[in-house]
């Protein structure tokens, strides 16, 4: 018994080496660079989407120390592996803050890995730059939220629906994967329509499991939902992995972009690589960013992903340019405070400006959201978005969204005399109570 | 004279019959460059609408274009073309007569962008348009889009085709989209009545959606008949949808008995706990994968028939990754479940991670076969293809491994050595190869499950784990080691859940049907059909 324990642990040891290997970086101290840490899972069920974030951040870094590097210093990228793991996410934040040394960190994917690594980051004081839409009532000061706020997606999406170039959409399928993004957005949506009028009856919510793959009954019963003689459309917050069935059903069952449109808030370009996407052709997506945009500035980032992946089918994605943007204002922030020390660098990030890859420019706003317009595109046949609606100017990001009673009064500001995350404007105090 | 004058008659004639055809299709011309100027949607649209008012039928073309999203305009010279993707660029073709005009390059070309609203508004034009069509499914499909989008104008025209229509089906449908005008219009109140008891045969969806609508505007007895109607349709939908969830019960159970049956050979006959048995799904899917990329690059005629080529390959690649593990790893730990699990599941890491490496971590496409894809309507009930596929296939597997297990020498040796080792070996079968076989035999059913899970899931290295915990719930349900078992207990999970589904929602039906199994079992430990005798306590 004893020996076969031996050779059990012999293996797992040896697991663990191989694990180890792969995941642990260059960790080669040396003074003469910056690190910048990436926290992305390349591995376990959160790999399709985080390893092409990785990927990103490794390119963006390359081009950066092409230019020269960063106050005369060339930039490293520290690479952990947090494995889709949540408590993993605390774990190696911890590591590469403490142990590595890192300036900043870019890095999570899905809230609950955020909400893990926040308490490490106010502990040990660093930076983190979250690169993906998520439903807001939430405001650290450690914290840059480069993705959309619910205000700057699923708001616009759901006045587009309502519009008359929409298809005035009278009646609501709200489905979502269940866990806090779905859930909370789904709230705010909830209330921002009865606050338009839309009667409590013609409103559908539902709530599938991560990774579910038979959506016969949810279809059917859109479709149901959908025969009430007034135009329905279904507001997607269906998570990852879980579309593609819900899409091959959803073609399957003959429901077309005409009748039931789907808008989805969490299927991009990578998402749809995995779908042909011949029937689904008019379904759409709100995003701040899609491939198909059509300025130079887009192109040129286009051509240098391909270039550095070498790969020229590889698509590029929202989240993609909000690390873009991220990595940007990061630059300027460090040589605007003139170090990397990230007390200071938080302090210069406010009011930072750089172009995003839609023809604009994006502003660090005082409450660690960034501006963006709001694009609204439709699937075609080839894979790609067509933008068929866009915000007429930059959408502020609001964390704290004004259709929830809890978060109403809520704003966050971290200048200099307020630096308060949750300041209640009825109470006039600081440390007033979100929905989570 | 006579001869002469009735030349000049027929001379007359063609003329007047050519003069306006060939001044209406100036026209259109005129209306379809229009295109190249319309900046909007909205801009688009209103010419979308002069053209279909021309009522000519030559529209179709440019309006389907349009509507696929092949309508151009050339840069250089404004004109509008239709567009079909060809080998060097794009093969542009006249709208209105469909003859190659010229090639371009796409960088030369701008798209006429087109949204839902758009879309819409051509279908309803098409509608009327294509009343008259040669093809009888066109028809349908026209007088179904006046169904559903019903407008007073249509009435004449829905009436003409009526008189001529000579196929029953079509004829049928278009009474029934006449109806539907007939409920909008002002028509007396006696023709809308008539109107309702058309509607009211059709009995679907379709129709409660219609009358909804016009109980909500009408008055009288329209209202009271449309809501009678509604309540009685209502009362046989609810019929349909208890055998829709039936068939959604079958079609899921079919689901989780191919996924769990290679399992039932592994864990149920020979006991152990494999936890890679979602990755030998995987590699199945992901073997399927490989098969289309080769046959899109080399053999693009074959796709019909890439799933029925992916299934022997599926069987080996997984049979045979099978067949190591159980060589080299499994074989050490006979009797050890705990050390099994732990030990298999790290192969199950390993070979997620290696796919993600070769293949990358994204989801790779695997294409549905034109038999695999769409529908069929069996009264109230859309029947997809792929399930009824996928059911079938779970059929003929079962039967075919109850085959193998029950009828062959092979199945014999495989149940001896199960039931008692030592016995088996001094019979002289040699156990360890049993062992490896049936471990490979259990593993290549995993993997040809993966084709035809490639078929409704995501092709990703994380394919296996959705499957890994519903696989094992079906063998312990069913009882350990019992085929029929794993049958029975797949198809009533299937059920249950899908009964659950709709009014206990999709997560808290998957709770409820989780905590009845842990019920189940601390009444019946071995599940429902228990294997009697010696074997049990070995």
């Amino acid at each position: 018994m004893r020996g076969n324990y031996s050779t059990i642990t012999k293996m797992f040891s040896a697991g663990v080496i191989a694990a180890g290997l792969s995941m642990s970086a260059p960790a080669k101290a040396a003074d003469d660079t910056i690190k910048v840490g990436i926290l992305h899972s390349l591995s376990g069920t959160m790999a399709i989407s985080e390893t092409t974030l990785k990927d990103v951040m490794l390119m963006l870094i390359e081009e950066q120390n092409a230019k020269g590097g960063l106050l005369g210093k060339k930039l490293e990228a520290v690479v952990v592996d947090p494995a889709s793991n949540w408590p993993l996410f605390a774990e190696k934040a911890r590591e590469l803050i403490s142990k590595d040394k890192v300036a900043a960190v870019f890095g999570c994917w899905t809230s609950v890995s955020r909400k893990s690594v926040l308490p490490v980051f106010s502990e040990l004081d660093n930076i983190l730059f979250y690169p993906v839409q998520y439903e807001g009532e939430e405001s650290e000061r450690n914290v840059f939220y480069t993705g959309a706020a619910p205000n700057q997606q699923a708001i616009p999406a759901v006045d587009y629906l309502m519009s008359a170039d929409g298809g005035s959409v009278k009646r609501w399928v709200l489905e979502g994967t269940d866990y806090v993004y779905p859930r909370t957005t789904n709230k705010i949506l909830e209330a921002y329509l009865k606050s338009k009028g839309v009667p409590a009856e013609d409103i559908m919510v539902n709530y599938t499991p991560f990774g579910f793959s038979d959506w016969q009954t949810e279809v059917s019963a859109i479709k149901k939902f959908g025969s009430a003689g007034k135009k329905t459309a279904v507001v997607s917050t269906v998570n990852g992995d879980a579309n593609v069935p819900f899409y091959k059903e959803l073609g399957n069952q003959g429901i077309k972009a005409e009748d039931i449109p789907v808008m989805a808030f969490s299927v991009g370009e990578e998402e749809l690589a995995g779908l042909d996407t011949g029937p689904l052709v008019g379904h759409l997506a709100a995003w701040n960013y899609f491939e198909s945009v059509d300025t130079p500035e887009n192109k040129t980032f286009i051509d240098d992903w391909h270039k550095f992946i070498k790969n020229d089918k590889r698509t590029t994605n929202d989240p993609m340019e909000a690390h873009y943007i991220g990595f940007n204002m990061w630059v300027k922030a460090v040589e605007k405070a003139g170090t990397t020390d990230p007390d200071k660098v938080i302090d210069a990030m406010v009011g930072v400006s750089v172009p995003n890859l839609t023809g604009g420019y994006s502003t660090m706003m005082p409450n660690h959201h960034i501006t963006k317009p709001v694009l609204i595109g439709e699937i075609q046949a080839d894979g790609q978005f067509e933008t068929v609606s866009q915000t007429s100017g930059l959408v502020m990001g609001d964390e704290w969204s004004d259709y929830l009673p809890d978060s109403k009064d809520l704003i966050s500001d971290w200048r200099a005399p307020l630096s308060c995350g949750n300041f209640n404007v009825a109470t006039g105090k600081c440390g007033g109570k979100g929905t989570n | 004279m006579i001869l002469l004058r009735a030349i000049g008659l027929l001379l007359l004639l063609t003329m007047a019959s050519l003069l306006p055809s060939s001044a209406a299709e100036a026209d259109l011309r005129a209306i379809i460059a229009k295109f190249a100027t319309a900046t909007n949607f909205s801009a688009t649209e209103a010419v979308v609408r002069e053209l279909a008012a021309s009522g000519d039928p030559a529209v179709e073309r440019p309006l389907s274009a349009l509507a696929d999203g092949e309508l151009y305009v050339r840069k250089g010279d404004s004109q509008v073309f239709v567009g079909k993707d060809g080998a060097g660029g794009v093969e542009l073709l006249d709208p209105l007569s469909g003859k190659k005009a010229a090639d371009a390059a796409k960088t030369d070309l701008t798209k006429i962008k087109v949204n839902n609203g758009l879309r819409r508004t051509i279908r309803d034009a098409l509608g009327t348009l294509t009343l008259r069509a040669k093809d009888a499914g066109v028809r349908l499909a026209a007088a179904t889009t006046m169904f559903k989008t019903p407008d007073a104008a249509n009435i004449d025209p829905l009436e003409a085709a009526i008189a001529v229509e000579t196929e029953p089906a079509v004829k049928a449908m278009f009474e029934q989209a006449r109806a539907a005008t007939v409920l909008v219009s002002d028509k007396p109140e006696a023709d809308k009545l008539d109107a309702i008891s058309v509607i009211a045969a059709r009995g679907d969806r379709d129709a409660l959606s219609l009358l909804t609508s016009v109980e909500a505007s009408a008055q009288g007895a329209v209202k009271d008949a449309a809501a009678g109607t509604i309540g009685r349709i209502n009362s046989t939908l609810a019929l349909w949808d208890a055998g829709q969830n039936i068939w959604y019960g079958i079609s899921l159970g079919s689901v989780l008995l191919l996924a769990a049956i290679g399992l039932a050979i592994t864990f149920g006959v020979m006991g152990v706990i494999n936890m890679a048995h979602g990755e030998m799904v995987m590699l199945g899917a992901y073997t399927t994968f490989v098969v289309q990329q080769v046959i899109r690059t080399s053999f693009p005629g074959l796709f019909d028939w890439s799933l029925v080529i992916a299934l022997p390959l599926a069987f080996l690649v997984a049979a045979l990754v099978g067949l190591a593990i159980e060589r080299g790893i499994i074989r050490f730990l006979y009797g050890r479940p705990l050390e099994t699990l732990l030990a298999t599941w790290g192969v199950s890491l390993i070979l997620q991670q290696a796919v993600r490496t070769i293949f990358g971590p994204t989801n790779q496409e695997v294409g549905n076969p034109s038999w695999m894809s769409g529908s069929f309507d069996v009264g109230q009930l859309a029947i997809t293809w792929n399930r009824l596929w996928i059911l079938v296939f779970a059929l003929l597997v079962f039967a075919v491994l109850l085959y193998v297990m029950k009828r062959t020498p092979w199945g014999l040796q495989m149940r001896a050595v199960t039931a008692n080792r030592r016995m088996a070996a001094s019979m002289g079968i040699r156990t360890p190869w049993v062992d490896a076989l049936t471990f490979a035999l259990g593993s290549g059913i995993a993997g040809i499950a993966g084709v035809a899970l490639s078929q409704i899931d995501n092709v990703s290295p994380n394919l296996g784990r959705g499957y890994i915990i519903d696989s094992f719930m079906v063998v312990v349900f069913g009882g350990v080691g019992n085929l029929w078992g794993t049958l029975v207990g797949a198809f009533s999970l299937g059920i249950v859940n899908k009964f659950l589904e709709p009014y206990a929602g999709a997560v808290l039906g998957k709770i409820v049907v989780l905590v009845l199994i842990i019920l189940f079992i601390q009444k019946r430990p071995r599940g429902l059909f228990a294997l009697k005798g010696r074997a049990v306590e070995a």
